[in-house]
């Protein structure tokens, strides 16, 4: 039994707005598979006493002081830009037409 | 967009049904910096010049939380007297859509900042307590402007451009929990709620609050049931309702159309609507992200949030008095109606009445002007009270021009349209316009001999013992003055002459 389907892999495919082919989703499920597999038996090592933890350092508070620092220049933010319009990022359509 | 909507008139939706509410609100708080990076915030920059490689997400940089936005978010979460989180994270919540070039928004998830509390609002003299369920922390994102296609809407459009300007501004979601039981008065508390809110922040000083340039915004959620179920029905959730009036229509029009809906044996599908600012209607729209799977993760990037429960205290003994503590404090000091004070409220005018109050006029003086003449003048220019070119002190200056007797009310309305037309300080224009009240004794005598002459026949009847007819002399009087006789002396002295004793 997989622990990811192929129909998920298709989901988080469309989710991430990626065109992936049969041939694409039948090879990220694999690998997908695989790598799930592998985080679930660190899961197993893990004893009770080992609590779950989303940051290595044992740091709370790291705050910054609300004060204004330089900026970009509008030309350097848009240089790597692939489309610039009216000093904006141009994208491609977000949505096709209502359905 | 083709379908016609039917609607079911406001009095036979709620005979048949009870709405419940729910209102997710957001503020940008007005900190100088962004949330994660040091780029100013300022409203209506040119485009992407208030960007740096933290808030455009380019490779290698990392956010750092700003301080005052961690404080302004306890604070707002302590004056709706919510429990604070002793320890909390942020969370990446993803989607992939370019108002967002990390294609993620850090938000809070499941541990927000503050969590269970509540606003207190008053309508129609009684106080609604609206419970809160959470206030959190996030991100706003950029701003989209969609090119091409019939509407100007993202549907159909050709492409986009994105200003990021606005992406990493800190935004703070504050939600409701269920508002049951309003009944008919639901889009009177939808409104009095966001009022409240409003009110509440402006007194924090956590952000301007102007719903028109969308520091302020509302998402409006409706559900009905039937009378005598207790099930709730499906809810819609009604997108950026921008402005007061506009909460209110909203939720009265989602009551309409959905109530017709189930009337009809149809069923409420739970969606994203748009709200039309123009025919006060909604719409259909689907959601940018049509399975809400947003994958939410604890941020990696930044460290977990524990407010020292002493900085907490701190912040709570800091607080300044909140709005309703005032009003009632205010309403105590005037001696004025609940009714007058609302009246007052609705009208924006306590602080101005406060101020001109503590300019040295009485109480009653300074409310009859701030919601008389000068309200009247303010809805003629279709501008707020507080963008009338008068300041407190001003009307404080004719209140007291007033009560010495230099000024009658016909004349001080004079000099405030010459302080509002730009011709100086009460005093230039009573010198500048000659609006003082005639205090010669002579001339008045001399102006009511006058008036007495060419009205005989009054004359006559006042003498004959109809002392109601004086009224006529009086006006007579004022109108020869030009409106600057003292009225009460023109009596007295009218009734002298005529050898009547008042
Ligand atoms: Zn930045």
């Amino acid at each position: 039994m997989s622990a990811i389907t192929r129909d998920e892999v298709a989901h988080l495919a469309r989710l991430s707005r990626l065109a992936l082919s049969d041939e694409e989703l039948d090879h990220y499920a694999t690998q997908l598979d695989v790598i799930i597999g592998s985080v679930a038996r660190v899961s197993e090592v893990a004893a009770e006493d080992v609590p779950p933890s989303s940051h290595a350092l044992p740091l709370t508070n790291v705050f910054r002081p609300d004060e204004v620092r330089p900026c970009l220049t509008p030309e350097q933010a848009l240089s790597g830009a692939p489309a610039v319009e009216d000093q904006r990022f141009r994208v491609p359509r977000i949505l096709g037409e209502e359905a | 967009m083709t379908t016609t909507t039917t609607l079911m008139p406001y009095d036979e939706a709620l005979e048949r049904y009870e709405p419940v509410l729910g209102l997710e609100t957001h503020v940008e708080l007005g900190t100088a910096s962004k949330m994660f990076c040091g780029c100013a915030t300022t409203f209506g920059a040119a485009p992407n010049t208030q960007v740096c490689p933290v808030c455009l997400a380019l490779p290698g940089a990392l956010p750092v939380a700003n301080e005052k936005a961690i404080e302004s978010t306890i604070r707002i979460g302590l004056a709706l007297n919510c429990s604070i989180a002793s320890w909390c994270r942020f969370a990446r919540k993803n989607y992939f859509y370019p108002d967002m070039p990390k294609n993620y928004q850090i938000s809070q998830y499941d541990e927000p900042l503050c969590t269970d509390g509540y606003l207190d609002v008053e309508v129609d003299g009684t106080v609604v307590r609206v419970g809160i369920e959470r206030v959190h922390l996030e991100e706003d994102t950029g701003k989209s402007t969609h090119v091409g296609g019939a509407t100007g809407r993202i549907h159909g459009a050709d492409y986009s451009i994105v200003d990021y300007n606005r992406a990493g501004i800190p935004l703070v979601e504050i939600v409701t929990k269920p508002i049951e039981g309003a009944d008919r008065l639901a889009p009177e508390v939808a409104r009095a709620y966001v009022t409240e809110l409003r009110e509440l922040m402006r007194a924090l000083g956590v952000s301007d609050v102007r719903m028109e340039e969308g520091s302020l915004r509302c998402d409006v959620n409706v559900s009905l049931m039937p009378r005598g179920s207790s099930e709730w029905g499906t809810r819609t959730e009604t997108k950026n309702v921008n402005s007061l009036r506009s909460v209110e229509r909203a939720v009265r029009h989602e009551i309409e159309r959905q109530a017709a809906i189930l009337s009809e044996g149809g069923r409420i599908v739970q969606e994203t609507r748009h709200f039309h600012e123009d025919t006060g209607t909604t719409t259909s729209g689907r959601s940018k992200e049509e399975a809400q799977d947003y994958r939410y993760f604890p941020e990696p990037d930044l460290v977990p949030i524990a407010p020292d429960p002493a900085w907490v205290a701190e912040l709570k003994a800091a607080l300044p008095e909140l709005p309703s503590v005032r009003r009632k404090r205010l309403q105590q000091e005037w001696g004025v109606s609940d009714l007058d004070m609302q009246a007052m409220h609705n009208a924006d005018a306590i602080d101005l009445v406060e101020a001109t109050v503590a300019a040295g006029a009485p109480p009653a003086d300074a409310r009859k002007w701030w919601m008389g003449e000068l309200a009247r003048r303010a809805n003629e220019a279709a501008v707020p009270l507080s963008d009338l070119r008068i300041t407190p002190d001003q009307v404080a200056r004719v209140c007291a021009l007033v009560a010495s007797g230099a000024l009658n009310d016909k004349l001080a309305r004079q000099v405030l349209e010459g302080v509002l037309e730009g011709e100086g300080t009460p005093d230039e224009v009573v010198a500048s316009r000659g609006l003082q009240i005639v205090n010669d004794e002579g001339e008045l005598s001399r102006i009511i001999d006058e008036v007495l002459a060419a009205n005989a026949d009054a004359a006559d009847k006042v003498r004959g013992g109809k002392i109601a007819a004086v009224g006529a002399l009086v006006g007579g009087v004022m109108k020869a003055s030009r409106g600057k006789a003292d009225a009460a002396r023109a009596r007295e002295l009218i009734l002298e002459k005529l050898g009547v004793s008042a």
